[in-house]
């Protein structure tokens, strides 16, 4: 058996070199293809290849089954059969406009794995109880099981929501995962710590083409394969609060756009868009009425913003969570 | 416009962290007996009962707190 530093470097190094290798190639095998959508916040208009699920998947398959082969652990089997199932649910999306109730269905059936595999393997994928920082856990058999059932569709849709700007998707997963990665430390889980850096390294790599101005798009694909798998680790890392922590900024804006619209729809169905093109081609917050209220909408509300700014600053504020999750792992030790 | 963002994560932070108190405090102790071979399941509804009224109180505190701290950008 690998020791687990040397483990560690290996799934590192694998995650992030197959995305940064395949990446480019796969950008022109779609633009080839003419999948490529319209970036309309672009001075006019560019042509962006999509979808960059392929390489990303890619990327946490090549890691994640290496780490499977050094450790045979049930919880990255659950890891890896959860993740690649939300990638299928996002391919089919990608290729065909589904009903917007279809992807949260979909993403719950995909964490069906991680109950069997918990059924056939007690306490070693996943544990009954919910732990909170300060006050302990409360152990709730049945309900849990229920738990996962949401928390993948929750995380898969969260970062999809926030794929809106170039690079932010990625970007945000990199601080959110390896914020996570140093929370599992901090609780002393090192083993599913292990299982979660290659979501970190395969987020980094991928950001390399997604950042501004963007040559690929994640697309459902991509964005829900990355949530789906933070999703999946925070489950059998037993983390689900510091997880939730971490994602904040994404949660608020999934927050802000569902109590505006009362419903889950699309983006593609809105009737007006939240942010608007200045002139220059900036962001600036709509007047419209309908338009749903969105962590962009706020962050460009007094001035209007480059797209790389906006960018900048949701980073900052993942930032800033991704603090207050480390804050929380530490705080798992601490009882009142 | 990105201080109050600031303020509103550290609100929602601060608010998983008391309702965890909650959560642990109420459900923690709560251990129903008398139902013989159903008792878990009975356990686990009246908990996923409590749990889900916990979360809609959760959910009317933060729109309650973004309309008071975003009241001019979401009212626009």
């Amino acid at each position: 058996m690998l020791e687990r530093p040397v483990a560690a470097i290996i799934v590192s190094v694998l995650a992030f070199v197959t995305v940064y290798a395949i990446t480019p190639g796969l950008i022109r095998a779609l633009e080839r293809r003419k999948m490529v959508v319209k970036d309309y916040n672009r001075v006019g208009g560019a042509n962006v290849a999509r979808p960059g699920g392929p390489s990303i998947i890619a990327g946490i398959l090549v890691a994640e089954v290496a780490l499977y082969a050094f450790y045979m652990s049930p919880a990255v089997l659950a890891i890896i059969l959860t993740t690649v199932l939300a990638f299928f649910t996002g391919l089919a999306d990608d290729r065909r406009v589904l009903g917007g109730w279809f992807k949260p269905l979909a993403l719950a059936a995909s964490a069906i794995p991680i109950i069997v595999l918990g059924y056939y393997a007690p306490h070693m994928v996943y544990e009954s109880q919910l732990g909170f920082p300060l006050f302990g856990s409360v152990k709730i058999p049945l309900l849990y099981v229920a738990l996962i059932l949401f928390m993948i569709p929750i995380t898969g849709n969260t970062i999809n929501s926030i794929d809106v700007l170039n690079g932010v998707a990625s970007g945000f997963m990199t601080i959110a995962s390896f914020a996570l990665t140093i929370s599992l430390f901090i609780v002393h889980n090192y083993d599913i710590a292990l299982a979660s850096l290659p979501l970190g390294f395969v987020s980094l790599a991928f950001y390399k083409y997604h950042k501004f101005p963007s040559r690929i798009f994640p697309g459902d694909s991509g964005a829900l394969t990355l949530g789906a798998m933070y999703g999946a680790i925070a489950i059998v890392g037993h983390v689900e609060i510091i997880a939730a922590v971490a994602l904040l900024p994404a949660v608020i804006n999934s927050f802000l756009f569902l109590s505006s619209v009362k419903r889950i729809i699309e983006h593609r169905q809105l009737k007006a868009n939240p942010v608007e093109h200045t002139e220059d081609f900036k962001l600036k917050a709509t007047a419209h009425r309908e338009a749903p209220v969105t962590l962009v909408r706020l962050i460009v509300a007094n001035r209007p913003m480059t797209e790389k700014e906006v960018g900048f600053t949701i980073f900052k504020l993942a930032l800033f969570s991704a603090g207050l999750a480390i804050l929380t792992a530490f705080m798992m030790g601490v009882r009142v | 416009m990105r201080g109050p963002i600031y303020l509103y994560v550290l609100i929602m932070w601060a608010l998983i962290v008391a309702g965890g108190g909650v959560l642990v405090a109420i459900l923690g102790p709560l251990n129903i007996m008398g139902f013989g071979k159903y008792n878990e399941i009975v356990d686990s509804v009246v908990k996923a009962v409590i749990a889900m009224l916990l979360v809609v109180l959760w959910i009317f505190i933060m729109s309650r707190v973004k309309n008071w701290i975003f009241h001019k950008q979401v009212g626009a």
